[in-house]
Parts: C-alpha cells; sequence; structure tokens
C-alpha cells in the first residue's frame, strides 16, 4: 500500500534499543493511519488502566499516509497516548514541519516504551537513530533547547519537537512543542513525555513517499486547492485574519464565555479581535507544510514575538479571565509556547482559578502578590509562569481546573469534560456543540466535531444553533469524518472547503485504495468506535459523558442566547441510538462487528 | 426609525465597524441595508439580527442591530 513508509521505530528508552519493524498494512488499511492506527496499536499494547504517568505507557508519533506528499496541508502528525488529564485515549494533532520531516526520514511511526533513568533526546537522520544525553537541556524552554539543538547537530535544517519545563515538571496539561511554536497541546502528551525523561526528538528526512497514483493525485490536488483558494473561509478569512476573526462573531452570537462561563458577552470583544489583532500586532503570516492556507499568525508586543495567539488562546486568556489586554493575552501565549503548556487548558485553570478567588476559597494571601482577580491583565502571565515552573500555588494549578477546584471542594466549577478544559464556545446557546463536548472521546475539546461550522459560521449550511433536531445525527457524521482527516494526515481547516469524497479521492490517489465517501466515513466510525472501547477500559462510562453542572443547569444570564441551558439530556439517547450503541453508551457487539472490530474475548466478558 | 449596523472582518475596508442609520422608512429589511453600503448578497455568509439568525428578507424593527460577517471561520 502506498502512501504508508511501511516502518515503525520503536524505541525503548529503558533498555536504549532502537528497533525498526514492519507497520502492519492490514490494520493500516483498517484504521486509515495516523490516529486511527496508533491508536489501534496503543489499544493492542498497553492496558487502558494503566497510569498514564508509569512508565508501562506508551507514546506514539504518527504521521498520516497523506502527510508529506503534495496534498494540501499534508504536514501533520499526531501524538497518541494515555493522556494523564482525561484517563482517556489522547491524541493531540500539529503543524509546522516536525511531521512531514519524519515521512521523509522514512517512518510512519515512533513507539516509546519506558522511560530513561536521565534526560535524553533522540536524534533521526533517515536510517540513523541515536538516543543522546540530554542533561544539559533539561530545564530549556522550547526556544532555548530548539536553538541548542540544531547548533549541536550542526544541521540548520533539522526539525525539532521537545518538551519544555511543563512537561518535565509533569503539569497534566504540558504540550509537546515542535519547531518553536507549534503545539500537540491537548491532553497532557508533554506531560507523558517528560514521564519518560524524553527532552526532544530532533529529525532531519531527505525521502519522499511514494504515491499509487501520481497523475491522479495532480488531477485530485489541483480541484481540492481550488476548492480551498474558492471558499470564503479557507479563501480569504482564515489567511487573512487567523482563527482570531472568530472572537467578533462567537460574541455577536452571545455564546463567547466570560469569567468562567458566568457569563457569555463580553463588552471588550473587539479590543481581543481577528480585526485588532491585524491591525496592532500581526508582525507576519506563517504557513505549516504544504498549507495553502497559511491561518498561522505572528504577534509582537514589547520585546515579545511569538507563533499566534490563536482564537481559543485569546479567549482564554481574554475573556474567560475578564482581560481585554491583548498584549497580556499575546505574552501568556508566548510562556504558554516557551514552557510548553496547553493554551486552552492553561487559561481555562486561571479562569477556574479566579472564581475560586472571588468566591473566597482561594485568599489574597496564597497568591504571592499576584491577586486572581478577573481582569487582571497581569495575571494571566504571572501564573502561566509559575504554572509552567509549579511555583507556589501554581504547583496545583498545573494539574488542570478540575483537579484544583476538586482540591478545594467544588469541582463543578471547572469547566471542563472527563477532567479536560472545554473551550471557547459557551454550548448554552449552540446546542448540537455541547453534546460533541459531552462525548468526545477525549474530553472537552471542540476539535474532535466542530459544530460551529453549520450552527454558527452556515458550513456546509446553517442549521438552528437552538434546535435540538438532528443535531446527533450532525455530530456523529463529524466526528466519524474528522478521525478521517485527522488520521491521513490533514488539517481539519481543509473541511471548511471539502467534503468526505474529496478526502476519499485523496486518499485512493495517494494510498491505491478503493475508497467512496461512505466508506472512508465508515472508517472514521470504526476509528471512534475503538476510542470509545479504550475509554470504558480505562474506566470511564456514561457519568463521563457530561457537561459542567452550569452549563445543564443555570441559564446564560445576559445577551442574545440569555435563559438558555444546554439540553444534553435530550440530546444524548438518540445520540446512542445514531451510533448503535446501547442506552449507556456502550457499543453493542452488532455494531463492533458490522465495523469489523475485533474485541479480544476476555476483555469482551469482563466490561461489555 | 434608527437600525444599528455592525459590520466585521474585510466588509469593513471603507465603510468603518459601525454605522448609525438613521430615518430609515417603516419596513426597511437587511437587503436593502447592504444595498445602501454596497454590499453584494454574495459577499454575506452570516447575517445576525439582535445576535439571532436572521434573513435578509426580516423586516427590521426600531433600534434592532445588524451584524453582516464575510464568510470566516477557525477554531
Amino acid at each position: 500500500m502506498f502512501g504508508f513508509t511501511g516502518k515503525v521505530l520503536r524505541i525503548n528508552l529503558k533498555e536504549k534499543s532502537i528497533k525498526t519493524e514492519p507497520l502492519n498494512m492490514d490494520l493500516a488499511k483498517k484504521y486509515v493511519g495516523g490516529r486511527g492506527l496508533a491508536e489501534k496499536y496503543l489499544m493492542d499494547e498497553i492496558d487502558p488502566k494503566i497510569d498514564a504517568l508509569s512508565s508501562e505507557n506508551k507514546l506514539i508519533f504518527v504521521t498520516g499516509p497523506l502527510s508529506g506528499t503534495p496534498t494540501p496541508t499534508g504536514g501533520r502528525y499526531m501524538v497518541v497516548t494515555k493522556s494523564p488529564l482525561t484517563d482517556t485515549v489522547a491524541c493531540s494533532n500539529s503543524g509546522g514541519r516536525w511531521g512531514a520531516e519524519l515521512k521523509m526520514a522514512g517512518y510512519d511511526m515512533i513507539i516509546i516504551e519506558e522511560k530513561s533513568d536521565k534526560p535524553v533526546y533522540i536524534n533521526i537522520n533517515n536510517d540513523e537513530v541515536t538516543i543522546r544525553d540530554a542533561s544539559h537541556l533539561w530545564g530549556m524552554v522550547t526556544s532555548e533547547v530548539t536553538e541548542a539543538l540544531i547548533k549541536e547537530i550542526g544541521d540548520e535544517k533539522v526539525k525539532v519537537a521537545n518538551i519544555g519545563p511543563g512537561g518535565e515538571n509533569l503539569s497534566r496539561m504540558a504540550a509537546i512543542m515542535n519547531d518553536i511554536d507549534r503545539a500537540a497541546g491537548r491532553s497532557g502528551v508533554g506531560a507523558v513525555m517528560g514521564s519518560k525523561n524524553l527532552k526532544a526528538i530532533t529529525v532531519r528526512g531527505t525521502g519522499k513517499p511514494a504515491v499509487a497514483n501520481p497523475e491522479k493525485l495532480k488531477e485530485v490536488v489541483a480541484n481540492c486547492n481550488k476548492k480551498i483558494r474558492e471558499n470564503g473561509v479557507t479563501g480569504q478569512g482564515l489567511p487573512t485574519y487567523g482563527t482570531a476573526v472568530l472572537v467578533n462573531i462567537i460574541n455577536e452570537n452571545g455564546v463567547f464565555p466570560v469569567n468562567n462561563f458566568q457569563s457569555s458577552h463580553f463588552a471588550k470583544a473587539e479590543d481581543l479581535s481577528g480585526e485588532t489583532l491585524a491591525e496592532k500586532y500581526l508582525i507576519k503570516r506563517v504557513g505549516c507544510y504544504g498549507c495553502p492556507i497559511a491561518c498561522g499568525r505572528h504577534c509582537k508586543v514589547d520585546d515579545l514575538e511569538s507563533g499566534g495567539p490563536e482564537y481559543e488562546t485569546i479567549w482564554g486568556f481574554g475573556a474567560d479571565c475578564g482581560v481585554s489586554d491583548m498584549g497580556a493575552v499575546i505574552k501568556a501565549n508566548y510562556w504558554c509556547n516557551e514552557l510548553g503548556l496547553d493554551t486552552i487548558s492553561a487559561s481555562a485553570t486561571i479562569a477556574a482559578a479566579m472564581e475560586l478567588y472571588q468566591k473566597g476559597y482561594i485568599k489574597e494571601e496564597d497568591t504571592d502578590g499576584v491577586p486572581l482577580e478577573f481582569g487582571n491583565a497581569d495575571a494571566v502571565i504571572q501564573w502561566t509562569k509559575r504554572m509552567g515552573k509549579r511555583e507556589g500555588l501554581g504547583d496545583k494549578l498545573a494539574d488542570g481546573s478540575y483537579r484544583l477546584c476538586e482540591m478545594y471542594g467544588v469541582p463543578e466549577l471547572s469547566m471542563s469534560v472527563k477532567k479536560q478544559e472545554i473551550p471557547a464556545y459557551d454550548p448554552r446557546g449552540i446546542q448540537g456543540q455541547g453534546l460533541a463536548y459531552a462525548t468526545s472521546n477525549r474530553g472537552g475539546c471542540h476539535v474532535r466535531a466542530y459544530l460551529i461550522s453549520p450552527e454558527i459560521l452556515a458550513l456546509p449550511e446553517k442549521l438552528d444553533r437552538f434546535s435540538l433536531e438532528g443535531k446527533p445525527q450532525w455530530v456523529k457524521v463529524f466526528q466519524d469524518l474528522t478521525a478521517v482527516i485527522d488520521s491521513s494526515g490533514l488539517c481539519l481547516f481543509t473541511s471548511f472547503a471539502m467534503g468526505a469524497q474529496d478526502y476519499a479521492d485523496m486518499y485512493n490517489a495517494v494510498c491505491g485504495t478503493d475508497h467512496t465517501a461512505q466508506s472512508i466515513l465508515e472508517a472514521g466510525e470504526r476509528i471512534w468506535n475503538i476510542e470509545k472501547l479504550f475509554n470504558l477500559e480505562s474506566g470511564l462510562s456514561i457519568t463521563d459523558d457530561t457537561l459542567p453542572k452550569r452549563l445543564l443547569e443555570e441559564p446564560i444570564v445576559d445577551g442574545p442566547s440569555k435563559d438558555n441551558v444546554a439540553r444534553l439530556g435530550e440530546l444524548l439517547p438518540n445520540y446512542f441510538v445514531a451510533r448503535g450503541w446501547d442506552e449507556n453508551g456502550v457499543p453493542t457487539e452488532e455494531r463492533l462487528e458490522k465495523l469489523g472490530i475485533i474485541v479480544p474475548p476476555v476483555k469482551h466478558k469482563m466490561k461489555y | 426609525m434608527n437600525i444599528r449596523v455592525r459590520l466585521f472582518a474585510t466588509l469593513r475596508e471603507g465603510r468603518g465597524k459601525e454605522l448609525m442609520l438613521e430615518a430609515l422608512n417603516e419596513g426597511v429589511t437587511p437587503k436593502d441595508i447592504i444595498n445602501r453600503l454596497g454590499i453584494l448578497e454574495e459577499e454575506v455568509a452570516i447575517l445576525l439580527i439582535n445576535g439571532r439568525d436572521g434573513e435578509m428578507s426580516t423586516v427590521l424593527k426600531v433600534n434592532d442591530v445588524v451584524s453582516i460577517f464575510p464568510p470566516v471561520g477557525g477554531g
């Protein structure tokens, strides 16, 4: 099968052994590649019940079959492991150039096993792979370690993926950074890397993935590029303003959460908007490998210049903390990149801490001179640094809002699903997105099914955001299609312009398969189901498919979505029906069989 | 009758962020407003009236706020 290199790099950090093995092509075909394939490997190789930060956990870096090919946005990679934040399967996706470079070095996947007794990094130069001492790099922030490694290896073209102090300190919101400012951000994958004493993976690759049908691929890529160019979002909105263009539209709809979701309309949204960012702070636009969209931003304030900030980050450090100072947001974002923290979890955790302070759980004397008041712009910068370094109360914030609020006896103040912070859209005014949050297999997340697209942005068509009609089916299709896009190695943003048939066409041209839109969606459904099985084995249940109490019971207090709550209870049973699962949200034998998922009989009997 | 119009992203070019249209006739619709502002219907991806989904043909009321967006997305 084309598209894949057919090679897996397996590295055991305890034994310091490096092996290559052939990729299981039957599984590759069945699980698309990338996210789906690596999750299948993970599930077969670890017991989902293990402690995510124990040496038994495995850390998988995986490319998709389309990574490194001429397909639009084909430069992505994913990190798959068990999450220390959510205890679910984790799959964090990142752009930049590192992923494509790994593919060109000749690998579909790196599986990291066990832990090293001292800090190390892995250097990959095509077939030459070495494990090297990283004692001198431990403690360095992202820009420092990147610069040091490029110098040490002596090749300007080497690509670096690394953890910062956040991952070293096992923060459960630690990201894995690559190319300095791109992040496999969510679910604490950086903490797993830190737990293995692995500081970085450097890659240099000069190969080229083989493509099944180069002529056909040229034609299909031309067609998809045309769609991306002509689509208003991918051809104009994202290139001009970046993701921050969403600030105004989400706020105008009254679903832009403020002060830890205590309100949903921010009077000073304009100060945080994509329009303001472009006018006052933007230095340059940056595109990832092979990307015709180039939504990436480089912004500068005072002496700090950094990639980003993205929409979610602006919301989190901005409105969710009651802050309207874009300069402070850019600085907090800078420190997340340097320390290697997920900007959504970091900012939402500070917002939760601010509510704990507002309600008297956190006392002023606990805050070491930086009060956690909503609206305190300096606080979002200082507390980000304290979290990354685990200083003072920052040590408690570093494990996320759920564990922080639980410590004070009020876990309901954490705006999270499965202990992962939900992002920048209030589901009380976007009913389908609420269902998508609650059922996300990696906890609170918008990129497992981006219902904002039809419910707010009118793509591919406009749905009534308050209506429940058809939403379970929409969520299911979006979840399945997203699993396909991630697994193939493309960026989710292509889906503003492209549909299931386009992905099937590109996949077929690269891999030589004969997928239809329907069969590729079914592959996505297969992936979604094994993720669910992993989570059930890990110990999660229907009680975890929910939303924070505030969103279910307290109506929005102001703005255009006033008086609404998330009507999850009415949606969830129909979602389970749409998935062919039982009333407890457990995949039925019948559906698993139809999807060709073989569950080991022992596990099967124990659990289901 | 007065209607507040809020424009976003590229629609601001040459028009500004926010306009107060005054002394409009009864029965005015968003379609009339975009015509007056020189915005083509196909340039409008999302139309909100007081933060709720609106139609080009909706008859506006006194003090309505009309928000007009070109295609935008992200996440």
